[in-house]
């Protein structure tokens, strides 16, 4: 059984049909590898799944039951988590309060509940423990590799008992390095049953992690395959159209 | 081949033996705070052996007093500055609550009134302020610009420009002079509520959940939004902050005058500007502290008061501020680099 699923899926801005009745399924504990030249329709995909904006037509399937997104913080509270591009991070904050960003730990005092660093700093670093990374819960962002920052806005997407995490381009704009801490990091969330949804360009991150691949073409799905019986070639000629569909 | 892993995995211990934990004397030393603190002290101390009249009660209290009624403010600003915004308008808001005020008290209401009547003229420009800006997206800086001219022409509308004297008109303007004016425990009554304001806003922004968001709104806005931080609401609640600091200020002067005139505070943001900044708030939003914006209040009025008892012509004042304030921009540049 999927645990998220899209039914033909459509999404029109104002006279441009940017989906046009794509389906998408995901189980827990696997990597779907989503690809796709810009403007194929990846990112407004991920953002009706974020609940950014709700789908023109077609409904949305969450652990058996249609769901309506109308804001992010609702596809959180149903365990939807998203890594953003830019790993929507302030860089002021330490990682631990980013983190807890929006969520914070709070604990009595008098009969004020204030925030609990200690809690949170505790917290923080056993997820940082969890994605074997380096990272540490009282360092500010701003000193941060990025593949710390990575792992910070992964630990967030961590906090509750996510069941899917939406990944974009996470691998984008890192040195190599910091790409294979990333992979690690998407493996070790597949490993505690987690659906990771990465969308990028990078084939050969793709090819490293995916256990599927759907590659998607002018708002239309061209193909959905296990990644096994695909290759990049295949893909690559998916994407740019020279195969029609596959 | 084996060597050059283990070369690469005895970099990599070293740079993590490089990253040591930032001690709290570490965090003290590379705070702005901490070392406009240190200037204002060693001004003291050196006009103190140079002038005997420095460190007299008398100046003390005048000191106090006089930088009072702008950290208050600064207490405020320093929360919207935080945000990455900016309030043009709080010298024209102390200004029409000082009016207010006057007004109300001298018509013969109870001072309670006329308090209640200042604070909410304050709160309500505010209100409006933070509205324009977090509701309907216009710019900080245009905003409170605009509502600097309004403020302040409503205030000549309300009397006409003529002075409202609280001297002689009855025993509830002698009781709110009596009160806000007074010295408890030998200390101006600016200065008690200064440190109350101080460490009611300080204790905010580093344990209420409000006081995060301030910060993570001039962090990264968007940031704070995608992870379901209120940021409009935060934002309307810093400029409503900012509207009731000047009006504690404008109440405080008032008492402290006798008589509200309708120039009262006029430039007097840029002063709490200053002050801010040279505490170490940055423009750009994400960094600041309450206390940073009062230390740096305190060093302008301690150069500006060392100057006068210095006998340099007041005219040099300007140009000592001045240069405090790009010395203050330039040692956060060299910070950040570092």
């Amino acid at each position: 059984m999927p645990l998220l699923e899209l039914r033909k899926i459509s999404k029109n801005f104002g006279a441009i049909r940017a989906l046009d009745e794509v389906d998408l399924h995901i189980e827990p504990g696997q990597v779907l590898g989503l690809m796709g030249d810009n403007g194929a329709g990846k990112s407004t995909m991920v953002k009706i799944m974020a609940g950014n904006f709700p789908p023109t037509s077609g409904s949305i399937v969450l652990n058996d039951q249609e769901v309506h997104f109308h804001r992010p913080v609702e596809a959180r509270q149903k365990g939807v988590e998203v890594v953003y591009q830019d790993l929507a991070l302030c860089d002021n904050l330490t990682a631990a309060a980013n983190v807890f960003l929006g969520r914070e730990l709070k604990r009595r005092f008098g009969p004020l509940r204030i925030l609990d660093y200690s809690a949170m700093f505790a917290r923080a670093g056993k997820l940082f423990g969890e994605l074997k990374s380096e990272t540490r819960p009282r360092d500010l962002v701003r000193q941060m590799s990025g593949g710390q920052r990575q792992a910070v806005a992964i630990a967030r997407a961590r906090l509750t008992d996510s069941r899917i995490v939406l990944m974009d381009e996470p691998t984008a704009a890192i040195s190599v390095r910091q790409v294979a801490e990333v992979l690690d990091l998407i493996r070790r969330l597949r490993d505690q049953n987690i659906a990771v949804l990465l969308i990028s360009h990078r084939m050969p991150d793709v090819f490293a992690v995916a256990d599927r691949v759907m590659v998607m073409r002018r708002g239309r799905t061209v193909a959905d395959k296990n990644i096994v019986d695909s290759s990049p070639e295949e893909v690559t000629g998916l994407i740019t159209g020279a195969i029609e569909a596959a | 081949m084996a060597q050059d892993v283990e070369t690469q995995a005895s970099v990599a211990i070293e740079d993590v033996l490089q990253r040591k934990e930032a001690t709290w004397w570490q965090g003290l030393l590379s705070s702005q705070p901490f070392w406009v603190t240190v200037a204002v002290l060693a001004i003291a101390v050196t006009m103190g052996f140079v002038n005997s009249n420095f460190l007299s009660t008398g100046n003390f209290f005048n000191i106090t007093r006089n930088f009072s009624f702008i950290a208050v403010m600064a207490v405020g600003m320093t929360t919207v500055i935080i945000t990455g915004g900016i309030d043009l308008s709080v010298g024209s808001i102390l200004g029409m609550v000082a009016m207010v005020s006057a007004v109300t008290i001298s018509n013969g209401f109870p001072m309670e009134v006329a308090v209640a009547a200042g604070i909410l003229t304050s709160l309500a420009v505010g209100f409006v302020n933070g509205v324009l800006i977090a509701y309907v997206r216009l710019n900080p800086f245009i905003v409170t610009l605009g509502m600097l001219s309004i403020a302040r022409s409503l205030t000549l509308v309300l009397t006409g420009a003529t002075p409202v004297t609280l001297r002689r008109v009855g025993e509830e303007a002698d009781r709110f002079r009596n009160l806000l004016a007074g010295d408890p425990f030998g200390v101006a009554m600016p200065v008690w509520v200064l440190i109350a304001l101080t460490a009611i806003v300080a204790f905010l922004l580093r344990y209420s959940a409000w006081g995060r968001y301030v910060y993570a709104i001039g962090g990264n806005e968007q940031a704070a939004r995608l992870n379901g931080v209120p940021v409009d609401q935060v934002k309307v609640s810093v400029y409503m902050l900012s509207g009731l600091t000047a009006g504690f200020s404008g109440l405080l002067v008032l008492a402290w005058a006798g008589s509200a005139l309708s120039n009262f505070g006029q430039t007097w943001e840029l002063r709490v500007i200053a002050s801010t900044v040279i505490g170490g708030a940055n423009l750009m939003g994400g960094v600041g502290s309450a206390y940073g914006g009062v230390i740096g209040a305190a060093l302008i009025e301690v150069i500006r008061n060392s100057l006068l008892l210095a006998g340099v012509n007041t005219f040099w004042q300007g140009t000592f501020v001045g240069l405090f304030i790009l010395f203050a921009v330039l040692l956060e540049r060299v910070r950040s680099r570092g």
